[in-house]
Parts: structure tokens; sequence; C-alpha cells
């Protein structure tokens, strides 16, 4: 319960006690009317419930705390936002993202998941002994304690809070460095931070939840090679000419995508190899790797694209499988767009545009059709779907014809080099057995990681164009 | 009745009758424009046209079926019935390339499915109206997908030279995709890369 005199001076209300028995209280001629021992108000002539009545103490009048999330925004001009579990009032269009923190142990790493909602931005730094969080926003509301006490405090000791947009990471003996990534989830920012300990210079890097179906043992086709020691963070300080790349993995939610005799789903399959291959890509390279979904969801053809665009990814590779009314067909495909003929003569009709700048001057920005984004990214698609097509077809059967171009809108408004692959038939019953195979999938995932480095290093040797 | 009286009755009657017959050409006129209007920006195939198409004759059209490879289309010579324009005929070639058909042919339009209308405008672009079958029963796959769009893509723009491309509807709306890969939301041309 909070005094209604209180509330009067920081707010600017008037509280009048009338002859009839009510309490009205007024903000800029618009009246809240409260009526003793009753759990309700009228707000400009609408009532609205309070979970507790209005109640006397000597002089002063007492409402329950939701009155002011309830009953005073209703009138007042400025966004009022009640937090009770954080015992926070937000006054005004603050960015003030609530942060829930959660770690999990994996073998000898562990993983701290932060999410931010609404969503904002983060920044992960070292400094000797603890990681500094901070988020672009005017302040952070963290649940108190930030994380339930851990049993081993070998990697992470604690969470604090250090002011009011940072958050401080307690590192533990054993850390040796850290890896941080984030995605959109809804209308939450997720940043993953992966402290990888001291001691893990062995190979395998910890799968991501829920990677590895329950009771198989994880069977990788070709083991990986050696961690580095030191894996370069995720944020910057990197020369590579690829910081981030996006994997799609296709279907999801109610669109299931092909459905195999043998009960394989696309959606299902498309997610556990991107899993496998974020976990490779992230453990061997440091690259950022982000899935456009990491979760059972149908997501828009549109949104995809949009996650991969808006994140600035240098490389976007959508997962599928295939079906054929020809059970006898097999074999893997990898796909780049392709245009009718005039589009590619269109996609920079916008031209270049001269915009005004923050404290005046101008720039030209560059203005190119959202659905024609991938046109001028064709020539390294193409070479990057080839270094991918070599590595697959040294691990897993390739059709005959492991190329093809189609006019696939998942890549069409792609605006960095973007492939579609196909990875196998689930028509086909012995390519379904062998699509859910682990062994099938840590090859696609070790391909993958195989053509990126190879994409990479052409990149950087000035290789394609 | 006198003579001045009387001229005076023939007058009015006389513009009775021209009223009368300058709104019956407004009418005319009116409909005329109507028809015209109608016939400039798209043809639609429903209801069918006042003169239909002489019965039992009929042209050679390809039709596309899946390749026994299951990657690309195979293209098969038919008989099929005559439409009297280029939209009954592109009707009639539509309605015999998505009909079931028995082995060795596969077609890679999802069976049940049907022709709702096909319109041509004149740019030659055409568009094929399906019902809700074509997606509902399809298979998915990007492969798949592509063969059920160029088989019906493949068929107009390679028996009727006044097509030049073709956009799939769908219970009369654009859709994005059939199965999620595809990008239908304008129309494609003729592709016969698709074809063996």
């Amino acid at each position: 319960m909070i005094a209604l005199d209180d509330l009067a001076t920081p707010f600017q209300l008037t509280v009048r006690e009338e002859a009839f028995g009510a309490i009205t209280v007024t903000y800029k001629g618009k009246t809240i009317v409260l009526t003793p021992d009753q759990a309700l108000a009228s707000v400009s002539g609408r009532l609205v419930s309070l979970p507790a009545p209005t109640a006397h103490s000597g002089r002063r009048w007492f409402v329950p705390v939701e009155f002011i999330s309830r009953a005073l925004a209703l009138v007042y001009d400025v966004r009022l936002e009640l937090r009770k579990p954080s015992r926070l009032l937000i006054v005004g269009d603050l960015r003030v993202p609530r942060i829930t923190l959660r770690y999990d142990p994996l073998g000898t790493s562990g993983r701290l998941t932060l999410d931010a909602t609404p969503r904002a931005l983060a920044t992960v730094t070292q400094e000797t002994n603890r990681l500094l969080i901070k988020y672009e926003a005017d302040a952070i509301d963290v649940a108190s304690p930030p994380l339930p006490e851990q049993s081993s405090k070998d990697l992470l000791q604690a969470v604090r809070v250090v002011d009011a947009t940072t958050l401080a990471v307690d590192l533990g003996p054993r850390f040796a460095s850290f890896r941080a990534t984030s995605q959109p989830v809804d209308t939450t920012a997720r940043l993953v931070i992966d402290l990888l300990a001291q001691t893990e210079t062995a190979a395998q890097p910890p799968p991501p939840p829920g990677a590895t179906p329950p009771g198989a043992a994880p069977a990788p086709a070709t083991p990986p090679p050696p961690a580095p020691p030191e894996l370069p963070p995720a944020f910057g300080q990197s020369s590579s000419a690829i910081h981030t790349v996006a994997i799609d993995p296709g279907h999801g939610g109610e669109d299931a995508g092909v459905k195999g005799a043998g009960g394989a789903i696309e959606k299902d399959l498309t997610l556990a190899i991107a899993r496998r291959a974020k976990g490779v890509i992230e453990a061997r390279l440091g690259l950022r790797v982000l899935l456009t979904r990491d979760d059972d969801r149908n997501l828009p053809i549109d949104e995809r694209t949009a996650i991969a665009n808006n994140n600035k990814a240098d490389l976007f590779i959508s997962l599928h499988a295939n079906a054929s009314l020809r059970k006898a067909t097999s074999g893997a495909t990898i796909f780049t767009a392709a245009f009718e003929r005039d589009a590619a003569a269109n996609a920079t009709a916008g031209g270049a545009d001269r915009v005004p700048t923050f404290g005046g001057g101008a720039r030209d920005i560059e203005l190119v059709l959202w659905d024609l984004a991938q046109t001028r990214h064709l020539d390294r698609s193409a070479t990057f779907a080839g270094m991918l097509e070599q590595q697959m077809r040294e691990r897993v059967p390739v059709a005959a014809q492991g190329l093809d171009r189609a006019a696939l809108r998942v890549l069409e408004s792609a605006n960095m080099p973007a492939v579609l692959v196909e990875v196998g038939y689930l028509t086909n019953p012995e390519q379904e057995a062998l699509l859910k195979t682990d062994a099938f999938q840590n090859s696609i995932a070790q391909s993958v990681y195989e053509a990126v480095v190879r994409f990479r290093d052409a990149l950087s040797e000035g290789g394609t164009r | 009745m006198s003579a001045g009286r009387r001229m005076v009755v023939i007058a009015g009657l006389l513009s009775l009758i021209a009223l009368g017959a300058l709104f019956a050409t407004f009418m005319w006129t009116t409909r005329w424009s109507g028809r015209a209007t109608t016939s400039t920006t798209a043809s639609a195939a429903t209801p069918p046209p006042a003169a239909p198409a002489e019965p039992g004759r009929r042209i050679k059209a390809r039709l596309f079926y899946i390749a026994a490879g299951g990657t690309r289309l195979t293209s098969v010579e038919r008989d099929v019935a005559f439409g009297a324009s280029a939209v009954e005929q592109a009707r009639e070639i539509i309605s015999a390339q998505i009909a079931p058909v028995v082995e060795p042919l596969v077609s890679a339009v999802p069976p049940g499915t049907t022709l709702r209308a096909v319109f041509i405008t004149e740019g030659g672009e055409a568009y094929v109206d399906l019902s809700r079958d074509v997606v509902a029963a399809h298979p998915g796959g990007t492969i798949n997908e592509m063969l059920s769009i160029y088989t019906l893509v493949n068929a107009l723009t390679e028996n009727l030279p006044a097509v030049t491309a073709v956009q799939v509807l769908v219970d009369g709306q654009e859709v994005e995709t059939l199965a999620g890969h595809v990008d239908l939301r304008r129309p494609l041309a003729k592709n016969l890369a698709w074809v063996e």
C-alpha cells in the first residue's frame, strides 16, 4: 500500500476528501474517484478494479501500489509502467529492459544466457577477471539475485549489477576464454555467453541443448580438430572477412515441411543440423552464428532473411530437406538464387540518395530493392555454393547436378552471399534413414564449417568478387 | 382539336420519341464500352464464351511430367480440346495438364487440384487460378515445388505464343509460395532448363 499524499507531490496530484465520503484524485483536470473500503476506482467515468480497497490510517489514505498502473496511468500524460517484482516504477519513455539470466553447465564449459525484454543491444568486454555486459538502455531491470547459487564456481563465481546499465560476470579460476552471440527471440534479445575452461582442449565443442537426441551418442563422422586455446571474442577485434554467419533451419511450427514415411520431419531435421553447424563454427572459428529460429516455430520467409540482414550477417545458409514424387531420387543439392532476366538491371533502380545527417551535412546511401538484394551477391553466392558442394561430396551423397539455381524466396532478399541447401530426400526411404543419423548430420555440419573456412580465406585473399 | 393544338401534341410526341432514342443510344453505348473495357484489360475464361469450341476438334500440345530421375520435367505430346480463343485454349491446356495420369507418367501438380479460372492480360501474362489443393496436397521440397510451377508455366508458354509469363493464383489470391520455397509473387517466364 502507498499513501496518496506521498504520490501527490511527485505526480502533481490534488487529493481531496469530498463531502459525500469519496476521495478524488485530480491530475490536469482529469479525476479519479476512490470510495473508502472499496477495491474500485472510477477513472474518468470508467471503473477499474484494484487488488485491495482504499483504506485510511490516521488522517492518511492508502491505496494499493497497483493504483499507479491501473488508475493513474490512464489519466497521466507520461507513460507509467509499474514492475512490482523489481520494485520499479518507470515514468516516461525510458528504455529499461528486463534482464533474466540462466546458467547451464555444459561439461567442462558453461553457458550464460541473458534475455533482455524489450530488446536491447549489449556489448561484452573482458577485464582481468570479469566480463562486463553493457546494455544500450537508460537502465536495466535485473531480478535479484541475478543467478541462483552455483554448485561449482570454477568458471563463474557471480553475476553482479555494476551500474544502471552494466552487469559484471565474476570469473572463476578455470576460466580461459569466452564467446558471445546474440539473436532476437520475439520481443527479446537473447545474449548467449559460452565460458570455456582452461583445460578444455578437447576437440568436441559442447553440443547446444537439444542438438543430440536423448540416448544417442554423438558420433561425428570426422573428429573435429582441437579448438584453439584462445578463441577471439565475438564482438569486433577480428580481421576476418566473415564475422557473422546466419543459418536458417527451414520450416518450423505448423509448417512441418516434408514428412518422411519413416517419421522424419524436415523442420526437426533442419533445426538439428543447424544447431550442430552453429556449435562447430562458433567453437572452432569464434564467429558469431545466428540461427533464424532455435525452436519449433513458424517464421515467415521474409523474417528469416530480415534476421540475417538486420544482424549484418556475412553469409546466409538456409537448410532444407527435399522431396520427389519419384521415390528413388536421392542426393543433396545446393541452390543459389535465380532472377528473371531484367530483375538484376532493376536491382539498384533506387540508385544513391543523399540524406541529411544529425549535426548537419549529408551523406549518400545506396538504396537496394528488398526483393532483389541478392542480385549483387550472386557471384559470391555461387563461389560459396561450389565450395560447399565440394565439401559435401567428400562426406555425403550429392545429386549428379549438385548445384542449381531457382527463384527461391528466402534467398532473393538476402543482402549477403546466400545459399539454400537441400541435404537429401526424405521421400527416399534409404535417404530418410541416413538423414536421421548423427553421423550424417555431423557430416553436413562439418561440410558447412569447412566451406566457411575456405570462403573466409578466399575473401581475405581477395579471391572472390 | 384546333390545328395549333394538334401541332403542339405532335411536337410533344416527337420530343418523347427523340428522348427515347437518345436514352437507347446512351444505354447501348454504355454497354458496348463496358464490354470493350473488359476485353481489353483481361479476358476471363469463365463464364464460357458465347461461341463454344467446335465439338470434337483437337490440337496437339506439349504437356509436362516428372522425368524418371525425379529432378527434371519431361514433355509429352498430347491431344487437347480446341479452344476458340487464347483464354479458352489456355483453359483446355491447363485442364489437360492437371488431369490425373497413370504410370509411367507422374504429374508434379498435386492430385485433386482443379482449375478455377484463367486470365490473360494484353501483355501476355497469364494468371492460372487453382484450387487450394495445389497447396494443401503439395508434398513439399524445393525440387517438387519447382517442377509443379514450371509444369504450369511451360505448359502455357510452350503451347501458346500469346503467353509470355505465368503467375499461379490459389483460390483467386496471389500466394507467396506453394510449399515455402519458390517465389510466386510475380509471373514467371518459360524455363526449359527444368525440362530434360
